[in-house]
């Protein structure tokens, strides 16, 4: 099954959307600014819906099966929070009207600061950040502007362990640093004496993801925060795992300074097939006059207990700036209010509670069909060797794929690099005992598969609109554009 | 409300295969004088007591289902036809995350690839990738694609001041750490200025078309010069205006981006949006962000993947050019429909509704004693008012008679105290148009 390009639908002259006539005289146009041509398509409305509907079945989500996407936390995303995000008081509010009309939102994305930062344990949030990447990039700024303002700018280096996120790396870099690797030891822990021998006062500060990528929570992780900051360094934490700590342990409490949330991770605001996403960073003390901004703060508090404060929009004094038009995506914030405030404190606790319970669950039960190269207590994930020492031939990709054929969507595969055939599996909370179980009795089906009929997996899936790609020809023949573009005089 | 399924019977079943007595068990590794923090939230609530609260909270809110708005500036008010909420909604779309594995994904795949075919075909350029987060942070990338073009060896930047101020400042944000000079936006200076500053330390030289005053500046030669310095093209762009006018890549642009919120998404206050990133071939290379191509499967199907995925952060790491990951996946699906049920007729017809509409309450407003617009050059449906009065005055006024009036230039703009820029849709009907005018005309004698 594949389906035309909406293009190859077209018809000339064929009309979707209709729009009222025009009800005011008419001005001439400047036909010399004009343009001849627009080469959009000419489809009916119900074309369009049929060639969506159809192109949205040939998607795995959330909504229609298991998708243990490892780092990527892919819940449950409640129907209740699409409709709130769509409530005409949210959806129909310009960006850039008064600020006395416009005090709802101002006051939703007030309590979501304060929210997030009791969450985290930290002294003051800035939901502007567009992503967790954004987030990560506006923390490392603070770091930087920090030490600047200091005069201290001897400090260039960021230490990212081997486990980090890609996109920590490249935050380093994109804010002007040089990104130092530290290893990892048997336990998949920081390498303690490298990180000792690494801190000196060139080192701006430590990016660390907490639990790691491996899984993990961090064994000596306050000792390594008191070695980053006994050279001076400041201590950022992805918080792109969240969904394990919540309620469990505040990260400004273990002496972070800056951390970022991924909304759409752990408070459930959708994925949307990539984006958007949304990355609040939270602070404590030292770092709280560089939040990027607009933040929202109390402009005039309540006159009395039944009245509310006025809130307003602020730069903080020593901000790094605006991340993006206008102020994070809102959107998000909804619907992190929403998933926040239908929980309250045990209900968070709850979420992660399960998050770990789920995916220690299922590290056990698998334990003895794939090697797990850290088999210890697991935060909300863990990652299993995606091969066989007795069958050759058969990786991680096939396994993937071979996965896809009984309805579940592969894990992270590849990632973390230190583990050779990575699988990296989160289940998350909202998956029941009877999901994880079928999981379990796959994965072994397919281990079995993998020692009697290797082909099946190496050839698998077989149940897709399509199979295997070309992904060789894709990047040497590049086609990005089904159009062709007029060869332009200049 | 809970999304956990467990029952106490399956809680105790699993802990027994760990092998621990109770979930706490498994949080030793959490250092203990750390662990299990009391969090200071409110208490859970039901769905139906949440929507109340949030209900509450959107009507504490003057917005545009309510009131006429003429306020424009970066984000606009437009017709969404309702097919295009109805497909975002659909679980397989937005339950979805980014399409790792192409199998289970060509529904996302290949949405993406129409929708960087539309983007192509608006901008007239050769390809586009699968998004940015916004307008702002576009520019901000496509500065960073100059200077690997120019390898670096060019750390020049010059911004035309016309550009929305908010995007100048993202670009300053995201280059604060990697010494660019920015050049170009502090005063008032035009295009022939901004040209004067080319030279050979330039790597590019950004204008908005139409620039943030609504205006559509002259722009013949500007592409030859620039590239006779050496330097790239960028062009800011509302792609509404392109319903209309002459697509840039006409013009000699070499990168152009733009806010994608025009097509098909809501307001939102402000996000989420839709950064789009078009360039011409020889710079797809450089280009930040996901990006899908055609390719076939093993049977020669056709069928969509992301490629040139060397590119990005997860596998070059320290060396990618960019740390972004996810992008704005649903918001290009929400363009790639509202593109496809507009189609050729219909995003034109909608541009020239803003157009004439917005010309019509330029010449009503331009009429009244105390006011002007400056009508002198080409603008496609944003103009800039002078005033008798404050301009924060005057939306008081108006906001009382259930109209959002303009944007105030004054804070961002100094030399435009008491201007105020005027934005009129296709969603602004005569009768709006009209009591506007009445009430500026009242405005002005408060």
């Amino acid at each position: 099954m594949t389906e035309p390009l909406i293009y190859e639908l077209s018809a000339a002259g064929r009309r979707g959307a209709l729009l009222p006539a025009i009800d005011v005289p008419e001005t001439a146009l400047p036909a010399e600014l004009l343009r001849d041509d627009l080469d959009l398509p000419e489809v009916s409305e119900m074309q369009v819906i049929r060639h969506f509907v159809k192109l949205s079945q040939m998607n795995h989500a959330i909504d229609k099966g298991f998708y243990p996407l490892g780092s990527c936390t892919m819940k449950y995303n409640p129907k209740f929070n699409e409709d709130m995000a769509r409530l005409p008081g949210f959806a129909l509010l310009h960006p850039l009207q008064d600020q006395d009309s416009v005090q709802g939102a101002l006051a939703l994305m007030y309590t979501l600061q304060t929210w997030l930062a009791e969450i985290s344990g930290f002294k003051a949030v800035s939901l502007a950040p567009a992503a967790g990447a954004q987030g990560e990039f506006s923390g490392i700024l603070m770091i930087r502007k920090y030490h600047q303002e200091r005069g201290d700018t001897k400090r260039t280096k960021i230490l990212v362990p081997n486990s980090a996120h890609g996109t920590n790396p490249a935050t380093v870099t994109m804010a002007g640093f040089q990104a130092v690797e530290l290893p990892s030891d048997a336990n998949g822990d920081v390498d303690l004496a490298a990180l000792r021998a690494a801190c000196d006062d060139t080192v701006a500060g430590m990016m660390i993801t907490v639990p790691s990528t491996l899984g993990l929570f961090e064994g000596h992780i306050l000792d390594v925060i008191r070695a980053v900051h006994d050279c001076g360094g400041l201590m950022y934490m992805d918080g792109a795992n969240m969904n394990a700590l919540m309620g469990i342990v505040k990260p400004g409490e273990l002496g972070f300074d800056v951390m970022h949330y991924n909304l759409h991770k752990t408070f459930s605001t959708p994925h949307g097939g990539g984006g958007p996403g949304s990355g609040p960073v939270a602070v404590g003390d030292k770092l709280k006059p560089y939040l990027p901004g607009p933040v929202v703060e109390i402009v005039e508090p309540a006159s009395d207990e039944d009245d509310a404060p006025l809130y307003g929009l602020r730069m903080p004094e020593k901000s790094i700036g605006r991340m993006k038009a206008f102020y994070g995506n809102f959107g998000m914030h909804v619907r992190a209010y929403a998933y926040i405030r239908i929980h309250g404190a045990d209900g968070l606790y709850n979420v992660s509670r399960h998050a770990v319970l789920n995916a220690n669950y299922l590290r056990v039960k698998l334990r003895d069909t794939y090697r797990v190269p850290y088999d210890r207590i697991c935060a909300h994930e863990f990652v299993v060797e995606g091969h066989f020492p007795d069958v050759e031939n058969v990786h991680a990709l096939d396994i993937s794929k071979r996965l896809i054929d009984f309805g579940v969507h592969p894990p992270t595969n590849y990632f973390p690099l230190i583990v050779p055939e990575a699988l990296m599996i989160e289940p998350t909370e909202t998956e029941d005992k009877a999901t994880l179980d079928n999981f379990v009795e796959v994965m072994k089906t397919i281990a079995a598969e993998a020692r009697e009929h290797p082909d099946r997996l190496r050839s698998a899936p077989h149940t897709t609109p399509v199979s295997r790609l070309d992904e060789v020809r894709a990047a040497k023949q590049l086609v990005l554009c089904c159009r062709p573009i007029p060869e332009w005089a200049e | 409300m809970s999304y956990i399924p467990h029952t106490d019977v399956e809680r105790q079943q699993m802990l027994a295969a760990i092998g621990v007595t109770t979930i706490e068990d498994l949080f030793e590794a959490v250092p203990s004088a750390h662990r299990f923090p009391r969090l200071d939230l409110p208490a859970p609530l039901s769905e139906m007591e949440v929507a109340a609260e949030l209900q509450a909270l959107a009507e504490a809110n003057e917005h545009a289902g309510d009131f006429a708005i003429f306020r424009g500036a970066g984000a606009y008010h437009h017709f969404i036809p309702a097919a295009v909420n109805h497909i975002l909604l659909r679980g397989e779309f937005y339950t979805a995350y980014t399409p790792y594995q192409p199998e289970v994904s060509q529904g996302t795949l290949q949405a993406t690839f129409e929708y960087q075919s539309m983007i192509c075909a608006l901008t007239g350029m050769d390809a586009a990738n699968a998004s940015h987060y916004d307008g702002a942070t576009s520019l901000a990338e496509a500065v960073t694609v100059a200077l690997e073009v120019t390898r670096r060896k060019r750390d020049k930047i010059i911004l035309s001041p016309a550009i929305h101020p908010h995007y100048r400042a993202v670009v300053r944000t995201y280059h604060q750490g990697t010494g660019v000079r920015i050049v170009g936006d502090a005063g008032r200076a035009d295009i022939s200025d901004l040209t004067d500053m080319l030279d050979e330390h330039t790597a590019m030289l950004a204008v908005a078309y139409p620039n943030f005053f609504g205006r559509i500046d002259d722009l013949k030669g500007l592409a030859q010069k620039v590239h006779a310095a050496g330097a790239l093209l960028v062009m800011v762009v509302n792609p509404m205006a392109l319903g209309l006018f002459k697509p840039p890549g006409q013009l000699g642009a070499d990168i152009v981006v733009g806010e994608g919120q025009p097509l098909g998404i809501p307001l939102s206050f402000g996000g989420p949006y839709l950064g789009f990133f078009a360039v011409r071939e020889e710079y797809v290379r450089k280009i930040a962000g996901r990006i899908v191509g055609e390719t076939v499967d093993q049977d020669g199907k056709r069928a969509f993947v992301m490629t040139l995925r060397p590119r990005e952060q997860d596998i070059r790491r320290e060396k990618a050019t960019s740390n972004i990951c996810t992008n704005q996946g649903l918001m290009a699906l929400a363009a790639a429909v509202y593109l496809s049920l507009m189609g050729k007729h219909g995003l034109r017809q909608a541009a020239e509704l803003c157009y004439h509409k917005a010309h019509y309450a330029a010449q009503q407003i331009d009429a009244l004693p105390g006011y002007q617009v400056d009508q002198s050059k080409p603008f496609f449906h944003e103009f800039v008012v002078k005033c008798p009065r404050p301009v924060d005055a005057i939306n008081r006024h108006l906001i009382e008679n259930g109209i959002i009036g303009g944007f105030d230039l004054g804070a961002d703009y100094p030399h435009l105290q008491n201007h105020m820029l005027v934005c009129v849709t296709e969603m602004n009907t005569r009768a709006e148009i009209d009591a506007l005018v009445q009430g500026l005309k009242e405005a002005a004698n408060d």
